[in-house]
C-alpha cells in the first residue's frame, strides 16, 4: 500500500516536473518549428502553423541574405577571447584574494560585485565615446575589451570561491613533503584549481556568446556577432518570423550544443560553494 | 643525544602572545605528547617545529643544526594532519610517493618503498584508488604512508586521531606505537586527549596558554603532578581536588585525591556521603557521592561487582598515601 502511494507521488511529480520544463522550453521549441515554416505559414494559428508544410527555404534566405559564418567566427572570437584575457586578469586576483587576504578583501569583493548592480545603459554613453576616441568601435578588440570588462567581476568571485574551497593543510602537507614553491604550484595547486577554471571559463564563454546589449551598441556590420545577426531580422521593414527563427536556431545552435555536453561541468560550477 | 631542541622559543599573533618563550628538549627516538585543553597552544608548538609558522624569538635547533630560517621543506620533517590532507587528483600511489618524488629519487626506488610502505600499513590493494574512495581509517594510513616513505629525522602528528570514530581510532592508537617501536624514530604527538598521551607517550608536555606546566614519563605526571592543572588533567576520571577545612587540616590549600584511591564503607569512615550516579564500566564502577562537608561531588571507583543504590548513605576514608596537598598558588607541596 505504502508503495502504491510512493508510486502514485512519483507519478504526480513527474508530470509536474515535465509540464514545467516543456512551458520553459516551448518557445525555444517553436522557435524551431517557426524555423522550418514558409512566412505566410508562420504567422497562422498554432494549428495551422503545426498543419502546414515543412521547409528549409527560411535557413536558405538567411545564409544568402547574411553572412552566418562571419557572424559565427565573431561571437566565436569574442567568446573565447574574453574569456582568456578574463581568466588572465583574474585568475592572480582571485588568487592573491583567496590565499593571503587583507583586511579589504572582502569590501574589494563586494565593490566588483556592486558594478553589477549598476544599468549597463547608463555607462553606454561614456564607453561609447571612448570607443570612438580609440578607434575601437565595431571592432573584434573593443567587443572582447568590453565583455571581459563587464563579466569580470563574475569570473573573480568564482574563481575566489574555488580557490578558497582549496584546504590550506594540503599546501602545508607539500611544504612538509618537501615541495618547493615551484613544486607546490605545479604539482598540488594547479592540478586542483584545474576543475573551477575551466566551469569560470564555461559559464564565461556562454554569457559572452549570449551578450546582447553591448554588441548591438558597440557594432554595425564588421565585428557584429550572432546577436547582432539575430536582430538584424527584427526589421523596421515588417516581422519575418521565419527567417528571424531561423537566424536564432542558427544563432544559439552551438551553445546549446556545448552547453549540452559540458551540462555536468557547468552545474557543478554555478552550484560550488553554495552549499557549504 | 637531543635531537630536537627549541631555546626560548615564543609566538605572537598580533598583540596576543601564544607562546610566551619556552624551552624543550626533544631525544632521539622519544615518542613525545604534547597535551592540553584546545587553544593551549600544542599545535602552534608543533607548527613552529615544522617550520609552518615563523618563530617570533628563539631558536628551533633539530639535529644539532639552528633551523629557525629553513623552510619546512628542508627540514626533513614528515607531518601527519588531523585533516589527513591527502592529495586528491593523486592515487594513493602517487600521494605515497610525492615526498621521494619531491626528494629526486628514481621511479624504481620510489615504487619499492612505496610497496613496502603499503605493506606496513594494509594499503596494498588500495594503492590505485583516489583518497575520495577510502575510509576515513585508511585515509589515516595513507596520510602516515606519505610520512614513513621518507624516513624522515622526526613525525610530526597534529591530532591525528581527531576525525575518527572511537573504536578506530583505538586500533590507530595500538598502530601508531606499534609503528614508533619498529621505526624507532623521534615522533611528536599532538591531542588534547589524556588517554592517547597517557597511552603512547614516553614522554608528555602537558601545556596550559603556551606555557609548559609539566613534562615527564605517563606514571610520573599521574604520581606527581607538579600543580593542580596537571593533577586535573592527567587521569580519567579526573583527580578529586578538595578546599576548606579538610584540605586545611592536611597543611593545605587543595588537597587531591584519585578516585581509586579512596574507600567505601557503609558504616564507618572519615567523611560521610550519599550515593548519586552510579557509572557502571563492568571491570570497575564509578560512583558520585555528595558529601555536606564538599561543594563538588566526589567521583570514587569501586570494583565492578560493587553495586549501591542512589542515596545510600555511605562512609569514604582516603588513602593517606596518596593524598596530593597543593598551595593557594596551585604548586605542589611536599
Amino acid at each position: 500500500m505504502a508503495r502504491a502511494t510512493s508510486n502514485r507521488q512519483k507519478l504526480i511529480t513527474s508530470i509536474i516536473a515535465w509540464a514545467a520544463a516543456i512551458v520553459i522550453f516551448f518557445p525555444i521549441l517553436w522557435i524551431i518549428v517557426l524555423s522550418f515554416k514558409a512566412e505566410g505559414d508562420a504567422i497562422r494559428t498554432p494549428l495551422g502553423v503545426l498543419t502546414s508544410s515543412w521547409t528549409l527555404d527560411s535557413y536558405a534566405v538567411v545564409q544568402d541574405r547574411s553572412d552566418y559564418l562571419k557572424h559565427f567566427f565573431n561571437s566565436v572570437i569574442v567568446a573565447v577571447g574574453s574569456t582568456l584575457l578574463g581568466i588572465l586578469v583574474a585568475v592572480p586576483a582571485a588568487w592573491s584574494m583567496a590565499f593571503v587576504p587583507s583586511k579589504r578583501t572582502r569590501g574589494i569583493l563586494m565593490w566588483m560585485l556592486s558594478t553589477k548592480m549598476l544599468p549597463a545603459v547608463g555607462v553606454l554613453y561614456p564607453i561609447y565615446l571612448l570607443f570612438i576616441q580609440l578607434g575601437i568601435l565595431d571592432s573584434r578588440t573593443g567587443l572582447v575589451i568590453v565583455l571581459m570588462l563587464i563579466n569580470l567581476p563574475i569570473i573573480v568571485w568564482m574563481l575566489y570561491t574555488y580557490f578558497r574551497e582549496i584546504p590550506a593543510e594540503i599546501l602545508e602537507a607539500a611544504r612538509m613533503d618537501g615541495a618547493g614553491m615551484r613544486a607546490e604550484l605545479l604539482y598540488v595547486l594547479t592540478p586542483m584549481a584545474i576543475p573551477g577554471i575551466a566551469s569560470t571559463m564555461l559559464l564565461n564563454v556562454i554569457l559572452a556568446w549570449n551578450e546582447a546589449f553591448w554588441t548591438l551598441n558597440l557594432t554595425a556590420a564588421k565585428a557584429a556577432p550572432l546577436t547582432a545577426f539575430i536582430a538584424s531580422y527584427s526589421s523596421p521593414e515588417g516581422l519575418f518570423y521565419a527567417k528571424l527563427s531561423a537566424a536564432s536556431v542558427m544563432a544559439i545552435a552551438p551553445i546549446l550544443v556545448m552547453g549540452w555536453f559540458s551540462q555536468k561541468q557547468l552545474v557543478r560550477g554555478l552550484t560550488f560553494g553554495a552549499v557549504k | 643525544m637531543k635531537q630536537i631542541q627549541l631555546t626560548q622559543v615564543s609566538k605572537r599573533f598580533g598583540d596576543v602572545e601564544v607562546i610566551p618563550p619556552l624551552d624543550l628538549e626533544i631525544e632521539d627516538g622519544e615518542f613525545v605528547v604534547f597535551v592540553g585543553p584546545s587553544g593551549c597552544g600544542k599545535s602552534t608548538l608543533l607548527r613552529l617545529i615544522a617550520g609552518l609558522e615563523d618563530v617570533t624569538s628563539g631558536a628551533v635547533i633539530i639535529n644539532g643544526e639552528d633551523a629557525t630560517g629553513i623552510p619546512p621543506a628542508r627540514r626533513s620533517l614528515a607531518m601527519v594532519f588531523q585533516s589527513y590532507a591527502l592529495y586528491p587528483h593523486m592515487s594513493v600511489r602517487k600521494n605515497i610517493a610525492f615526498p621521494l618524488r619531491m626528494a629526486g629519487l628514481d621511479k624504481a626506488e620510489q615504487n619499492r618503498r612505496v610497496e613496502d610502505a603499503a605493506n606496513v600499513l594494509n594499503l596494498t590493494e588500495y594503492l590505485d584508488r583516489r583518497p575520495g574512495q577510502l575510509s576515513g581509517g585508511q585515509r589515516q594510513r595513507v596520510a602516515i604512508g606519505r610520512a614513513i616513505v621518507r624516513e624522515p629525522t622526526a613525525f610530526l602528528f597534529d591530532e591525528p586521531l581527531s576525525n575518527l570514530d572511537a573504536a578506530l581510532r583505538v586500533g590507530m592508537r595500538l598502530e601508531i606505537s606499534e609503528l614508533h617501536k619498529r621505526l624507532a624514530t623521534t615522533m611528536i604527538y599532538v591531542t588534547h586527549d589524556q588517554v592517547e598521551a597517557m597511552t603512547m607517550a614516553d614522554k608528555i608536555v602537558v601545556l596550559q596558554l603556551g606555557v609548559i606546566e609539566q613534562i615527564g614519563s605517563p606514571l610520573e605526571l599521574y604520581r606527581n603532578p607538579q600543580n593542580i592543572f596537571v593533577a586535573g588533567f592527567i587521569g580519567s576520571p579526573r583527580m578529586n581536588l578538595l578546599e576548606g577545612s579538610e584540605a586545611a587540616a592536611h597543611n593545605a590549600h587543595t588537597i587531591g585525591i584519585r578516585p581509586e584511591h579512596i574507600s567505601i564503607s557503609t558504616d564507618k569512615g572519615d567523611w560521610e556521603g550519599v550515593v548519586g550516579v552510579t557509572e557502571h564500566l563492568g571491570s570497575d564502577t564509578f560512583f558520585h557521592v555528595s558529601c555536606p562537608a564538599f561543594a563538588n561531588p566526589l567521583t570514587v571507583r569501586a570494583g565492578g561487582d560493587v553495586d549501591l543504590s542512589y542515596g545510600t548513605k555511605i562512609f569514604l576514608t582516603p588513602d593517606k598515601a596518596h593524598l596530593h596537598r597543593f598551595d593557594d598558588k596551585g604548586l605542589r607541596l611536599t
